[in-house]
């Protein structure tokens, strides 16, 4: 057993890093603040091969390993978290499952297209009464002549506004239960296909988290991806994967949190000396750096065993689990260190702060995440 | 056209600290990377590569440079040469290897180098390599224009740019203001490890070389803040503050 990166997982985490430095950094907060898509990031991105990563070298993508991906959502994320979860989505959301059901034709047509950022991907499964309970949607598809007729709504779709191919989930049989589930690959210039509203939300306010609208939506038949009735169990081996992501994200939010809080603490002066000689404030720091560790193993772990092809959702569901409340408890404390400074918008711990909170909510709750991972233990 | 890029991989002195005791730098967990300017250079030969086309070679004096040598691959270089050095080295015997190495390599029509290197800062081994080699230098290059007869350049000098030409070959050094050194992208570092890296010992290049300056000691130098608070009558604080300062030469 070898715990550390590869020289070449280094190597890529180094240049990871410095684009973030100098890429990201100096524009993270103002994305946030005016709630704007990072169109221009995502297009320098897209030149480092950051939008296929995990996209095999034929379709045009760097065809890396799950443990490079989760560096690269971490790395990105550490900077700006909105960024980040558009490039989990875009990478295990879209372009794996599109990798691992879909057919040649449709991996010709649309991975190269997700490996050069042409198109952002987006995954469209929660309605406004379908969150955890994705079995319960209403969005509906219905066979006519050679196209599906699609016609719902759903809700909190990360790149909603700004996507170009996006995986839709609807019944195309409503007695078979979540066995009538269907996946389709859409297309945003579909007819049918609109944006409905764009949230305002508390944070990761740069990630055109929209509402998509399906008004008699005329996809193709060939759209559909995998078998009819496939569509559940590819959004549960998909999410699996997406945890590994979200995880990587809650990471990068958590050592963000950790990086500031060491700075400002040896730099902030009150009784005489700088705030890192106070206990309180050395066992936080001791706090958060060390389930951060634990967290980031975690992730590892899970991407180490998604590369070996082991069914991981159990690993994912821990790991998204750990990682996400582990960010939560580091920006918490990353804001009490920080004192009211850190309550001000001038310190980033406070964008830090609103940004760790999704990371317990989307792609399973933590709640949901301790069910997965009970019920692979007690079953 | 045949470009030989010379870089040094140096410690990352931003992450450097010094012992407050013994004032001696630790090293130890320090990470390694290529001189900064150095990458400058790169990204030169990468330009002139991409409008004349040719090869790059990336050439170190250094030991364990694998790593980093193959950033410069990433980068945009065809091959890495290392040369292994021996214990003790100074700026004439890294300068003599690299030249008996250019001289192996055989075809070259643009030694690129960086102004300096970020850990010394002497600025020497540009120069005395072209001396060595005997051809013609451009130092402190802030552009660099290479057609096919030949180079013409911008060398800094401070208050004032001297457009400068040479013909091939030429040894040309350049600023940190020359360009951006690019970000290799994830399909380029992972055609990094299919590029050859040869590694040479310094004794098949040159039998017994012995360096003429010995480093004895290295010591940090101290930062100390003098930790005045002037906190009481505000206009006294402030004629005593404006008084400290003349005295120290800040304010005149």
């Amino acid at each position: 057993m070898r715990l550390e990166l590869t020289d070449q997982q280094k190597m890529i985490q180094k240049m990871v890093r410095e684009f973030a430095e100098k890429e990201i950094a100096p524009v993270a907060a103002e994305l946030d603040q005016k709630e704007e898509y990072p169109t221009k990031i995502l297009e320098k991105m897209s030149k480092l091969g950051f939008l296929g990563t995990i996209i095999p070298a034929e379709y045009g993508g760097a065809g890396l390993d799950n443990i490079s991906y989760t560096i690269v959502v971490e790395e990105i994320s550490k900077k700006c978290a909105s960024t980040g979860v558009i490039t989990s989505v875009h990478n295990s959301l879209v372009s794996w499952p599109i990798m691992k059901y879909g057919t040649e034709d449709q991996k010709k047509k649309y991975l190269p297209l997700l490996a050069s950022g042409k198109k952002i991907g987006a995954f469209a499964g929660t309605e406004p009464n379908a969150g955890s309970d994705l079995g319960a949607m209403q969005t509906n598809a219905v066979i006519k002549g050679n196209k599906y007729i699609i016609n719902g709504d759903k809700t909190f779709i990360t790149s909603g506004s700004n996507a170009g191919i996006i995986i839709v989930f609807a019944v195309t049989d409503k007695k078979a239960g979540s066995k009538g589930i269907s996946a389709f690959i859409v297309e945003n210039d579909m007819k049918g296909f609109k944006v409905g509203s764009i949230y305002e939300k508390l944070g990761i306010n740069a990630s055109g988290t929209s509402e998509l609208i399906f008004e008699n939506m005329e996809v193709p038949k060939e759209n559909l991806l995998g078998k009819e009735g496939d569509g559940f169990k590819i959004a549960l081996s998909t999410l699996d994967g997406g945890r590994i992501g979200i995880a990587a994200q809650a990471v990068g939010i958590g050592q963000a949190a950790l990086d500031e809080s060491i700075e400002y603490s040896k730099q902030r002066q009150q009784f005489g000396r700088p705030i890192a000689k106070f206990q309180a404030i050395q066992w936080m720091i001791a706090d958060i750096a060390t389930r951060l560790e634990a967290s980031r193993y975690l992730v590892y772990k899970a991407a180490y065993q998604k590369d070996k092809g082991e069914r991981i959702s159990k690993e994912a569901a821990m790991a998204k689990l750990f990682a996400s409340e582990t960010a939560m408890d580091a920006v918490i404390k990353a804001v009490q260190i920080h004192g009211g400074y850190g309550y001000t918008k001038e310190y980033l711990v406070e964008r830090l702060f609103r940004d760790a909170k999704i990371t317990e909510i989307y792609e399973g709750t933590s709640e949901v995440q301790r069910l997965v991972i009970s019920s692979s233990l007690l079953s | 056209m045949n470009i030989i890029v010379c870089a040094k991989q140096v410690i990352d002195i931003s992450e450097m600290k010094v012992d407050p005791s013994t004032k001696k730098p630790i090293l130890q967990g320090v990470p390694f990377k290529i001189s900064d300017i150095d990458k400058n250079a790169m990204e030169t030969a990468i330009t002139i590569k991409e409008k004349n086309g040719g090869k790059i070679t990336a050439l170190t004096v250094s030991s364990d440079a694998k790593e980093r040598i193959k950033e410069l691959l990433a980068m945009g270089a065809d091959e890495g040469i290392i040369v292994n050095p021996p214990d003790k080295y100074d700026y004439h015997v890294v300068s003599m290897l690299l030249a008996e190495a250019i001289k192996k390599i055989g075809e070259y029509d643009i030694v690129l180098c960086g102004e300096a290197s970020i850990d010394m800062f002497s600025g020497q081994i540009g120069p005395r390599l072209a001396g060595i080699l005997n051809i013609p230098q451009i130092a402190y290059a802030q552009s660099v224009n290479a057609e096919k007869d030949k180079v013409t350049c911008e060398k800094n000098m401070g208050d004032k740019a001297i457009t400068t030409e040479s013909t091939y070959p030429v040894l040309i050094t350049v600023t940190k203001e020359i360009n951006e050194p690019r970000l290799p992208s994830l399909m380029q570092i992972l055609g990094a490890a299919n590029k050859a890296i040869n590694e040479w010992t310094a004794d098949s290049l040159i039998k017994d070389i012995k360096p003429f300056v010995e480093t004895i000691e290295l010591k940090g130098v101290p930062m100390e803040r003098k930790n005045i608070v002037y906190k009481d009558d505000i206009d006294e604080s402030i004629n005593q503050l404006v008084e400290s300062l003349t005295k120290e030469g800040v304010l005149r």
